[in-house]
């Protein structure tokens, strides 16, 4: 029999120092033993695992936040974690990163400046007083000197970022050396648009890593690392001081962009295996893997929902039986739906045995 | 055996709409009156309660098929309609046809070349991607929507709006496009163009979503109740069906009197609104039909849709016979694989057992013994299939008449198989097969140790037996629901059955080093505990405790392990079995517990379920037995503490106290410094928690180091029975910080948690810090505090079920025909591979140990 490659390195390693006899011995008892672990044929896999996720649901906690540093960087955990992981949102609601350093930065070189190159600057943060000037239908902006500095930027090359960022009809200009003005042009002469402008100013994108809102660099182990609030994971991939391989996001979405779906697979699993270690819960691995990949077996993460993989189900009653009986039913009557009742609710529902398990041989006999 | 043993089989349901002609051709009778009933009380002919449409009164026979209640399946009848009128359910396919088919030729707006490619398209979509077939079909109609001009005959369109519920309009006239106009539209259209729509012309004609003809659903899909009073409550379906009469019948005198345009108009709008209703009655800008008493009626989608309706409930989901449910209560003599049942259930409760030349005698004395007396029988059945009550009047010619073939239901006996459920079932687990055992007094009684894999307790909970009727469903129970067989959880492939509470703390101080017995005393232990031989118990006048233990493992059991516990006089936690003699450590609830139980994997591993089983049913009853011998009780001077312990603790807190206080003051100076990435506010409040923290482990450690071990409140602790130290630190020491959502009590108050302390404090009393202890009392402050904990943690509980239940509940819809094939793939239904090898290693969680294939074993055995 075939043992899989991760018992087959188990044995190597537990048998070096063994004769051939004893490892023959060993591999023998192995395989038997591996005999009787294997899943039977028919075996409902599927409902198993539903079970094991589902049951130890009742028992995890609802709305605690676990704190990975400052008050805005919490992270969901527990049941309402679970739940968006296997809904598939494709916006989550604590999006955060593991940022992992090439060297020489991992050693703590320059780890602040680092940190703050990834964080997200807008221009609200280098404003220091807006001011609206309604006689001149414009807006005074005044940036803070310190924080430019502490940026690296200069006022020019702000006012070159606000001018690419306005709309027609808007002009910039460096009146003073921290002081830009924006003028509204002579043909819309509209105050709310001024109004509107000031609060687009403020969202004006400066520098950094979009998306990242928070930075906190930590030492995990013998390295520093940056964990962020706030995810990106394609743009952080292209910073060279940043280890791509070990970096991670917990946005499953962003992986499956950037790494595809074995990757979104890989981080589903991981993502709803830590939940339930975290909970102090003991659910086999299988189980979520199952979960995963029927998740996933499309080429594109589609969640539990209606929407989701219950949608993409062949047969109408399986689909009916779920949510929004009256749908599937006068859709199918529109195409002339046929359901070759060959799952299980189906045959629950017609009293008929469900082919799993004990239902799936079938018996050929003459009857006399 | 069998009296027929050829079954029918569906293979398959196909969905259509019904045609016109079709619902003509089903029909076995025309309605044409509102009237139910005649002076006499019998159905009117023409009325909806008709005799041809099934019979739902004792004594009547149906028109139709000549058979009488509970034989007549009921049949269809029909109502021509008046005037057509449109179907609600398929108000937006109707609107999409009128806009994308012409207003003159009625082709859909598309050239033919085009046509065809997306007819095409279309069909393959459905045989290989069903799941996006509608998305498609949806841009396809996009796309003949927009066009103002047919590319058939050139005729210019009109945009036409939906006013809502149930009226077209075209927008550049503000004329109504009437039912009969867009019938006639839509007759015209042609079989392939309907494609482009998604609609199959064979299922389903556009036309026929314009009703001229509706279908009335039998007699026996809406029964009449008869009231106490004698009168008769119909059916919504029935008062919904006459209204629709009621105004058609209005409607087609007014059209052959020649009324009013405006007149006839407005009934036809009301016919339209009560077939509007009569399909579902929760569309959105139509008032709900209601009862006199003003309770909406409930149409035939609300029949179907939701949790109550006619899918999840009757459908998906099933009542059976042949079942019980009552309190359950423990019983700790029982097996573990046992029930104990009821007398009360005994007699109602049957199993059929077939009449053979050699059981005729043996099943007479059940049918003498009658439905009262048990062990007797309640029904005899023919082998045609007649079944007949066994009454103290019957019983001599049921006897009498007894030969083989015949089946007789007798009362459920010892041994019988039955199916032991308590929901909700979460898993597999929660329902299993168990060997009655008929008991006196009025509860079910089930072994403590099987509690764990229910979530049962006994304050009240209430549990379901089920008796297989059939060889086939009892041979199902035994081999694969039996308790022995959920011995593993298929969740984390580790024991789920194991010791609880007393049999665990027995067994603690079964095995204890102090532990030393008379021989005789030894025996009658073991004796008490159901084992009957006593070989393994060595032949000396006193016997240690672990020698008892010794005499239930098999003898050729080695295990090595570690305990919870540290045995008396040991350094190490180290339990070791060497050919079935416990030599060193401690039993407790890391090796006999449920949840971790390695012991008793590994005993499950070596001998298998039916020996476990027995084993662990042994361990169970020596350890309540070994209680019983001892004694075993706690009192409140368990966790009286010596004087110098408490003044201990309370230095401990107030050193906390102090601490806090300067930390506060240093926090007020503006001395304290923030941590990176933190305020200072928040660094305080890390601060003053750490340093609560450890106050609190500092009053738990004192507690610990001062209970006295040999206190009992202490064994349950230790051997992890019951409660843990924490309990007992906050029984004795302290209770500890309050935390709510992670962080100190806040708010409340402007600035403060309660009114008794001063704006602004952040002191630890103020913030939910208890300094008291449960047996000492809290101040009323504190006790408070403790009361939000509470309730916060009662709503997490009540918010959390229906969540999680939700979640359940998707998942196993999801994944419920996900099933491991004979070549080792996971596939669903379409036999699309989910996995090429179930979770990469085909190992089954519930046959490994925790999920892993443990080669060390082996390698001791070989290297020995």
């Amino acid at each position: 029999m075939k043992l899989p490659p991760k018992i087959k390195d188990d044995i190597k390693d537990a048998t070096a120092n063994l004769n051939v006899a004893q490892k023959k011995i060993v591999q023998d008892m192995v395989e038997k033993k591996y005999a009787r672990m294997r899943v039977q044929a028919g075996e409902c896999v599927g409902i198993l695992s539903a079970e094991s996720i589902g049951e130890p649901g009742t028992q995890m906690t609802l709305n605690t936040f676990h704190f990975a540093g400052v008050a805005e960087m919490n992270v969901t955990v527990g049941l309402p974690r679970l739940i968006e992981i296997l809904d598939g949102r494709k916006s989550i609601s604590t999006p955060n990163m593991e940022v992992y350093l090439q060297p020489p930065y991992n050693k703590g070189k320059d780890i602040k400046k680092i940190a703050n190159e990834i964080k997200e600057i807008k221009m609200s943060e280098l404003i220091s007083e807006i001011s609206l000037n309604i006689a001149d239908s414009s807006l005074e902006l005044s940036l803070d000197k310190a924080i430019l500095e502490d940026l690296e930027l200069d006022s020019k090359t702000v006012k070159t970022l606000l001018t690419k960022k306005l709309k027609a009809g808007f002009k910039a200009e460096l009146a003073e050396e921290f002081l830009i003005i924006v003028r509204l042009s002579e043909k819309t002469k509209d105050l709310k648009e001024l109004y509107r402008l000031k609060e687009t100013i403020k969202g004006v994108y400066v520098k950094g890593v979009k998306g990242v809102t928070q930075v906190l660099p930590i030492k995990k182990g013998d390295e520093f690392i940056i964990i962020t609030a706030g995810s990106n994971f394609k743009a952080i991939l292209k910073l060279d001081y940043v280890d791509p391989i070990r970096t991670v996001t917990n946005d499953i979405f962003q992986i499956e962009e950037v790494l595809g779906i074995e990757a979104a697979r890989s981080a589903i699993i991981n993502e709803a295996y830590k939940v339930i270690q975290e909970q102090g819960l003991n659910v086999d691995i299988r189980h979520l893997m199952l979960v995963a990949d029927t998740m996933c077996v499309n080429g594109k993460v589609k969640g539990i929902t209606r929407y989701g993989i219950i949608r993409e189900k062949t047969s109408v009653l399986a689909r009916a039986s779920f949510e929004t009986p009256l749908r599937h039913i006068f859709n199918a009557a529109k195409i002339g739906e046929e359901d070759v009742l060959n799952s299980v609710v189906e045959n629950v529902m017609i009293n008929q045995p469900v082919p799993i398990g004990t239902g799936l041989p079938g018996l050929v006999t003459k009857v006399k | 055996m069998i009296a027929s043993p050829v079954f029918k089989k569906i293979d398959k349901i196909v969905f259509n709409a019904l045609s016109p002609q079709m619902i003509k051709k089903m029909s076995s009778a025309k309605v044409v009156t509102p009237e139910l009933y005649d002076k006499e009380g019998y159905p009117v002919d023409g009325g909806l309660m008709d005799v041809r449409l099934g019979v739902i009164d004792p004594g009547l026979r149906c028109a139709t098929c000549g058979s009488r209640l509970k034989e007549c399946p009921g049949h269809f009848g029909h109502i021509s309609l008046a005037r057509p009128v449109i179907h609600v359910k398929y108000i937006r396919t109707i609107l999409s046809f009128l806009r994308g088919t012409c207003q003159e030729c009625s082709h859909a707006l598309m050239d033919e070349k085009k046509a065809k490619r997306y007819i095409k398209e279309l069909a393959d979509l459905r045989q290989i991607k069903p799941d996006i077939y509608w998305d498609k079909v949806r841009k396809v109609m996009a796309e003949m929507t927009k066009q103002t001009k047919c590319p058939h005959c050139n005729a210019k369109q009109n945009h036409v709006v939906l006013e809502k519920p149930t009226t077209f309009v075209e927008k550049e006239t503000q004329l109504r496009i009437s039912p009969i106009e867009i019938r006639s539209r839509f007759e015209k259209i042609p079989d392939e163009d309907c494609e482009l729509f998604g609609l199959n012309a064979e299922s389903l004609r556009p036309e026929w979503m314009v009703l001229t003809i509706l279908a009335i659903p039998p007699v026996t899909a809406r029964p009449s109740i008869t009231l106490e009073s004698g009168e008769r409550s119909e059916d919504d379906l029935t008062h919904k069906l006459g209204d629709i009469v009621r105004i058609n019948q209005r409607l087609f005198e007014n059209i052959n009197a020649g009324a009013p345009e405006i007149i006839i108009e407005d009934l036809w709008d009301l016919l339209q609104y009560h077939v509007t209703t009569f399909f579902d009655n929760n569309i959105s800008q139509v008032p709900p039909a209601r009862h006199r008493s003003g309770q909406p009626l409930k149409t035939l989608s609300e029949r179907i849709k939701s949790k109550e309706g006619r899918v999840r409930r009757n459908l998906a989901g099933k009542r059976t016979n042949y079942s019980g449910r009552t309190v359950i209560s423990p019983d700790p003599m029982l097996e573990l694989f046992e029930v104990g049942v009821p007398m009360d259930m005994g007699t109602v409760l049957t199993v059929p057992e077939i009449v053979t030349e050699w059981n005729l005698e043996y099943l007479k004395k059940f049918i003498e013994r009658g439905p009262k007396e048990y062990p007797g029988a309640n029904y005899v059945i023919r082998p045609d299939g007649k079944k007949k009550k066994i009454t103290e009047e019957t019983k001599e010619t049921a006897m009498e008449e007894l030969e083989p073939g015949y089946i007789v239901e007798r009362h459920i006996m010892d041994g019988d198989v039955a199916l032991f459920n308590r929901q909700p079932s979460l898993h597999r687990m929660s329902m299993m097969a168990h060997r009655i055992k008929m008991l006196k007094y009025k509860t079910l009684r089930l072994n403590p140790a099987v509690c764990h894999p229910y979530n049962a307790d006994f304050d009240g909970d209430e549990m379901n037996l089920h008796i297989p009727q059939t060889e086939e469903a009892r041979a199902e129970a035994e081999l694969l629901l039996s308790v022995k067989n959920h011995l593993i959880s298929p969740r984390y492939g580790l024991s789920i059955i194991g010791c609880v509470q007393d049999a665990l703390a027995g067994n603690y101080l079964l095995t204890r080093s102090d532990m030393k017995m008379p021989f005789n005393e030894a025996v009658s232990l073991l004796n008490n505990s159901n084992v009957t031989d006593f070989s393994g118990l060595p032949n000396k006048d006193t016997v240690t405790g672990k020698e008892v233990f010794s005499a239930l493992l098999p003898p050729d059991f080695s295990f090595t392990g570690e305990s919870k516990a540290i045995d008396l006089g040991e350094t190490g936690k180290e339990v070791l079995i060497r050919k079935g003699k416990l030599t060193k450590g401690v039993m407790d609830s890391n090796n006999l517990g449920q949840g971790a139980g390695m012991m008793l994997r590994k005993l499950h591993e070596m001998y298998g379920p039916n020996t476990t089983i027995i084993i662990l049913g042994n361990i169970f009853k020596l350890g309540i037995q070994m209680l019983m011998k001892r004694g075993f009780t706690i009192a409140l001077s368990d966790m009286d503490l010596p004087k110098k312990v408490r003044d201990g603790i309370n230095a401990a807190l107030d050193g906390a106290e102090e601490d806090v206080d300067n930390l506060i003051n240093s926090f007020h100076a503006g001395e304290l410094k923030a941590l990176p990435g933190r305020s200072r506010n928040e660094t305080l409040e890390l601060k003053i928690m750490e340093r609560l923290n450890a106050a609190r482990d500092e009053t738990g450690n004192i507690v610990a180091e001062n209970a006295d071990p040999k206190s009992h409140t202490m064994i349950m602790a230790i051997s992890g029975a019951r409660g843990k130290l924490l309990n007992l630190a906050q029984i004795a020491g302290s209770v500890g910080q309050q935390a709510l959502r992670g962080q100190r009590i806040s708010g409340g108050f402007k600035g403060r948690t309660l009114s008794c302390f001063k704006e602004g404090s952040l002191t630890p009393a103020s913030r939910g810090f208890i300094k008291s202890s449960f047996s000492g009392g809290m101040r009323p402050d504190e006790f408070f505090f403790q009361a939000i904990t509470g309730r916060d943690s009662l709503m997490d509980t009540a918010l959390r079920t229906p969540k999680s239940g939700y979640l359940y509940r998707r998942l196993s819809n999801a994944m419920q025909d996900l099933k491991v094939e004979y070549d080792n793939t996971v596939r669903d239904v379409s036999k699309k591979i989910i996995q090429f090898r179930y979770g990469e290693d085909s190992i089954d969680v519930s046959k490994s140990e925790g999920g892993k294939l443990d080669i060390a074993p082996i390698l001791e055995e070989v290297q020995r």
